[in-house]
C-alpha cells in the first residue's frame, strides 16, 4: 500500500512539473512574438503602434488581477478543506475570466472603430491583435482547466487529486495573468 | 468529518488506479492507442523508418534529374503522371521533392524518429521508472506525429503538389499562393502538418524532461545517468525552448497567406500585378525561423551523440573518456546553439559587426564539438574493441562528424560565407555533419537496442553489408559536392545544362547519382534485416552486449511497468567496464560496492569516510590474495 501511494505522489509531482514546463514553452512563444515585434518595428520609422491603446485594456487588467486573487482564495480554501468556499471562489474566477474575455473583445471593437484593422500595412498594429488573440486562446484553455477543477470538486474526487488539479490550474492561471501584464506593459512601452 | 471520508475515498482511489495496469489489454489498447512507453517507442521507430524510406525515394528521384538532366525515364510518368510528363521530372515538382525530402528527413526522421524512439525507449528504462510522467500525453505525442506525417504525405495527392519553397519555407515564396504551384494548398498542408508536428514534439519534450527530473530510481543522481539520458534530456530542453518560436513564425505566416496581413510581405509584383501587401519584413521570418532552425540541428545530432557515447563505451569495454567533459560539452552546445542563428543570414544585408558576433559564437561551438570527438577517440584508444554492427555505425558517426564539422569552420566565417552561401558546399556540409552523422547514430541505436525493443537479435552479416555500402555511399555522394560548391554551383537548381560554367560538373553529378542509388539499394539489406528479425531473429538474452545500464536488468519479454518486482536501486555510474580487480569486464549499475570489494577504488566512494575505512580494512585483510592476483 505504501509503495502505491509513493508511486502516486511521484507521478502527481512529475505531472505538476509538466505544467511548469508548459508555462516555459508558452512563455517562449510570446517571447518570440514580442521579439518579432521589436525586430519588425525597429526596421523602419514608418512602423510602430502609433495610436493610444483602448482604455478598456485597463478594465481587463483589473479583471484578470482580481481573478488571480480569487484563484488564490480558492486554493487556500481547499488547503483548509473548506470545499464550499473553494467552489465559490472557483466560480468567481471563471466569471472574471469570462469578463476579461469580453473586455478584450470590446477592446478589439474600439480598435476597429478607430480604423486600426488587423489587416494593416503597418504590421506593428496587426501585432496588437496577434498578442491579444494568442493570449485569449490561453484564457480559453485556462477557463477549461478551471471548469475541470470545479467539476472534480463537485464530484468529490479524492482530496489529493483535487488539490493537484487546483495547483496545476492555479500555476497556469497566475501565469496567464502575469503574461497579460507583460504584454500590456510591452504594448504601452511601444505606443 | 468530511475530510475523513474524503481521505478514505482517496485510498481506495489509489488502489483502483494501481489495479488498472493489470486489466486485460485489447488489440487496440496494446498496439494502437498504447500508453506503454516501449510500444510508443516502436511506433515512433517504425513510422520514422517508413518516413525515411519515402524521403530517400524522393532524393533518388531528384538525383535522377540531376544526374541525367536530358534523359527521359518513361517509368517516372507511369508513377508520377503529369509531374513527369515525357518521363522527365518537371521543375516545379523538382522543387517539391527537395522541399519535402528536407522537411521529412529533418523533422520526421531525425527529430521524431530519433528522439521520439530513443527517448521513449530509454528514458524510463535507463533511469529506472515504470513509465513516463504522463503516459496519456505520450500517446498523444505519437498520434500528433502520425497526423503530421499523414498530412504531409497527403499533400502529394493535391492538384498543385506539395510545398516547394525549400524546407526553410522563406516568404515571399511561401507566403504567396500564386508564386509557385507548391505555395498553394501544398504549402497550407505543410503548415498544418508542421503545427501538428510541433505540438507532438513539445508534448513529448515536456514529458521527457519531467520524467528525467522527477522519476529516477533510488541512487540515480544526475551524475550517475548514462550519457544517452543526458543527451536526450538536453535535446528535450532545446525543443521546449525553440519549437514555440517556430509556432510564432508559422502563425504570422498563416495570417499573411490567408488573412492578407503584411508581416513578411512588402512591395511585390507578381506577373505584372502589384500586390496590396505593404511594409512587411521577409527578414523577420528568417530571424524567427533560424532561432528554431539552428537549435533544431542540435536536436537532431545530440541524441545521436548520446547513443554513440554509450555504444562506444560498451563495445570498447572501457569507461567513456571524460564523462563530465562529455556532459559539459553537451550543455555547452545547448547554450551556444541559441546565439548562433545569424550565421544562416550573413548575406541578408546584416550589419557586418553583428555578422562578426555571430561568427565568433559559431566558431566557439567547435570547442565542445571537438571535446566530444577527442573523447570518442580516446575511449577507442587501446580499448578491447568489439566490432558489432552498432559499434561500426558509432565509429561511422564519429567519422562523419569530423569530416562534416571541419567544413563548418569555413561556413561559419562571415566573409567566406559570401562565396559559399547557398552552394553545394553547404549541402555537403550539413548532409555529412547532421544528416549522415545523425542517421548513423539512429541506425547505431537500432542495432544496439533491437534486442531490447523486440527481444530478438538482428543478423550481423546483413548488418555489415548495410554498414559498408552506406558508409562508402554517403562519402561518395557528399564528398564531391564540396568541390562543386567551391566552384560556385548553387543548390536547388533544376538542371546544370543551362549554365556554361556548371556543365563540367555534369559527369560528377552522374557519379553522385549512381552512388546515391547504390546507397539507397543498400537500405534494402537493413529493411529486410529489421522486419525479418522482428519475427524470426535469434532470441536475445537479457544482456547480450554485457552492458551496465539499467535497461538490461529488465526481462526480455516486455512487462507493463518494466520490472516484475521492485525497481532496482543504483549504486554506481554506468561506465565500470574492465575495472581492474573484478573478474568480469563489466559491473552493472545495480551491483553495490559491497559485492565488488576486490575492484573498488577509494574515489568510488565520493568522500564517504566510513566506506573508505571498510574498504581499507578489507584490503588489509586480503592483502595476500590481492597481490597474487596482480
Amino acid at each position: 500500500m505504501k509503495r502505491v501511494i509513493e508511486g502516486d505522489v511521484q507521478s502527481l509531482r512529475a505531472r505538476k512539473f509538466l505544467m511548469w514546463l508548459f508555462v516555459i514553452s508558452s512563455f517562449m512563444f510570446f517571447a518570440a512574438l514580442t521579439s518579432g515585434f521589436i525586430v519588425y518595428t525597429g526596421g523602419s520609422a514608418e512602423r510602430g503602434i502609433k495610436i493610444v491603446l483602448p482604455q478598456i485594456f485597463k478594465f481587463s487588467t483589473g479583471a484578470i488581477i482580481l481573478s488571480s486573487i480569487t484563484m488564490y482564495r480558492a486554493y487556500w480554501a481547499a488547503k483548509r478543506l473548506d470545499f464550499t468556499q473553494e467552489k465559490r471562489y472557483l466560480v468567481f474566477t471563471i466569471l472574471l475570466g469570462i469578463l476579461f474575455f469580453a473586455f478584450q473583445l470590446l477592446a478589439w471593437h474600439t480598435l476597429i472603430e478607430e480604423g486600426v484593422y488587423f489587416v494593416n500595412y503597418n504590421a506593428s498594429q496587426s501585432f496588437i491583435y496577434v498578442f491579444t488573440g494568442a493570449h485569449l486562446l490561453h484564457i480559453i484553455l485556462g477557463i477549461f482547466f478551471l471548469t475541470y477543477t470545479l467539476l472534480g470538486c463537485i464530484k468529490n474526487i479524492p482530496h489529493n487529486h483535487n488539490l493537484f488539479r487546483l495547483e496545476v490550474t492555479s500555476i497556469f492561471w497566475h501565469f496567464i495573468d502575469i503574461l497579460w501584464i507583460y504584454l500590456y506593459v510591452f504594448l504601452l512601452l511601444g505606443q | 468529518m468530511a475530510s475523513a471520508v474524503k481521505l478514505d475515498h482517496a485510498v481506495s482511489g489509489h488502489h483502483h488506479d494501481h489495479d488498472h495496469g493489470h486489466h486485460k489489454e485489447t488489440f487496440i489498447t496494446k498496439y494502437i492507442f498504447s500508453q506503454d512507453h516501449k510500444m510508443i517507442a516502436k511506433q515512433f521507430l517504425i513510422t520514422g523508418i517508413i518516413m525515411a524510406v519515402i524521403a530517400m525515394i524522393l532524393s533518388v528521384l531528384f538525383r535522377l534529374q540531376l544526374g541525367w538532366p536530358d534523359k527521359s525515364f518513361p517509368i517516372l510518368e507511369t508513377f508520377l503522371g503529369k509531374w513527369a510528363e515525357g518521363g522527365r521530372i518537371k521543375p516545379d515538382f523538382f522543387l517539391a521533392l527537395v522541399t519535402i525530402h528536407g522537411t521529412m528527413m529533418v523533422f520526421f526522421v531525425l527529430t521524431a524518429g530519433l528522439s521520439g524512439t530513443f527517448s521513449n525507449l530509454l528514458i524510463p528504462l535507463q533511469i529506472g521508472a515504470r513509465d513516463m510522467a504522463s503516459p496519456f500525453l505520450n500517446m498523444l505525442s505519437y498520434w500528433l506525429f502520425f497526423l503530421a506525417c499523414a498530412i504531409m504525405l497527403g499533400s502529394f495527392f493535391t492538384q498543385t503538389g506539395p510545398a516547394s519553397a525549400g524546407w526553410t519555407v522563406y516568404p515571399p515564396l511561401s507566403a504567396l499562393p500564386k508564386a509557385i504551384p507548391g505555395s498553394g494548398i501544398g504549402m497550407t498542408l505543410w503548415l498544418i502538418s508542421m503545427t501538428s508536428f510541433v505540438a507532438s514534439a513539445l508534448i513529448g519534450g515536456l514529458n521527457y524532461i519531467s520524467t528525467i527530473l522527477n522519476m529516477r530510481t533510488r541512487g540515480m543522481d544526475l551524475w550517475k545517468m548514462p550519457l544517452t539520458i543526458w543527451a536526450l534530456f538536453l535535446t528535450a530542453i532545446l525543443g521546449v525552448l525553440t519549437f514555440p518560436v517556430l509556432v510564432a513564425a508559422v502563425v504570422l505566416l498563416i495570417f499573411d497567406r490567408s488573412f492578407g496581413t503584411s508581416f513578411y510581405l512588402s512591395e511585390i509584383v507578381v506577373a505584372g500585378q502589384t500586390l496590396p501587401n505593404q511594409g512587411g519584413s521577409p527578414i523577420l521570418w528568417q530571424h524567427l525561423f533560424w532561432f528554431l532552425g539552428h537549435p533544431e540541428v542540435y536536436i537532431v545530432i545530440m541524441p545521436a551523440l548520446g547513443i554513440t557515447s554509450e555504444v562506444i563505451a560498451v563495445n570498447s569495454r572501457k569507461p567513456i573518456f571524460g564523462y563530465h567533459a562529455m556532459v559539459y560539452s553537451l550543455i555547452g552546445i545547448t547554450v551556444l546553439s541559441f546565439i548562433v542563428w545569424g550565421h544562416h543570414m550573413f548575406v541578408t544585408g546584416m550589419n557586418p559587426f553583428l555578422g562578426g558576433v555571430f561568427m565568433i559564437t559559431t566558431l566557439i561551438i567547435a570547442v565542445p564539438s571537438a571535446v566530444k570527438t577527442f573523447n570518442y577517440l580516446a575511449t577507442l584508444w587501446r580499448g578491447n574493441i568489439r566490432f558489432t554492427p552498432a559499434m561500426l555505425f558509432a565509429i561511422g558517426l564519429v567519422s562523419f562528424f569530423i569530416s562534416g564539422g571541419l567544413t563548418g569552420i569555413f561556413l561559419g566565417n562571415s566573409v567566406l560565407d559570401i562565396n559559399l552561401h547557398d552552394t553545394y558546399f553547404v549541402v555537403a556540409h550539413f548532409h555529412l555533419v547532421m544528416g549522415s552523422a545523425a542517421i548513423f547514430g539512429m541506425l547505431c541505436g537500432v542495432y544496439h537496442w533491437f534486442p531490447k525493443l523486440f527481444g530478438r537479435m538482428m543478423d550481423e552479416k546483413l548488418a555489415y553489408l548495410h554498414f559498408w555500402l552506406t558508409f562508402a555511399g554517403a562519402y561518395l555522394v557528399f564528398f564531391p559536392m564540396h568541390f562543386m560548391g567551391l566552384d560556385g554551383v548553387p543548390r536547388r537548381y533544376y538542371a546544370f545544362t543551362e549554365f556554361e560554367f556548371m556543365k563540367e560538373w555534369l559527369t560528377v553529378n552522374e557519379f553522385v547519382s549512381w552512388a546515391a542509388i547504390v546507397a539507397a539499394l543498400a537500405q534494402v539489406a537493413f529493411l529486410y534485416n529489421f522486419f525479418h528479425s522482428i519475427f524470426y531473429g535469434k532470441k536475445a538474452t537479457p544482456n547480450p552486449w554485457h552492458a551496465n545500464t539499467l535497461e538490461w536488468t529488465t526481462p526480455v519479454e516486455h512487462l507493463h511497468g518494466n520490472w516484475p518486482g521492485e525497481i532496482p536501486a543504483v549504486y554506481r555510474w554506468p561506465y565500470d567496464y574492465s575495472k581492474p580487480g573484478h573478474e568480469e569486464d563489466f559491473i552493472q549499475q545495480t551491483t553495490p560496492f559491497s559485492q565488488t570489494m576486490s575492484s573498488n577504488l577509494l574515489h568510488d566512494f565520493e568522500g564517504n569516510m566510513e566506506a573508505e575505512r571498510i574498504q581499507l580494512d578489507w584490503e588489509a585483510k586480503h592483502k595476500h590474495e590481492m597481490s597474487t592476483r596482480v
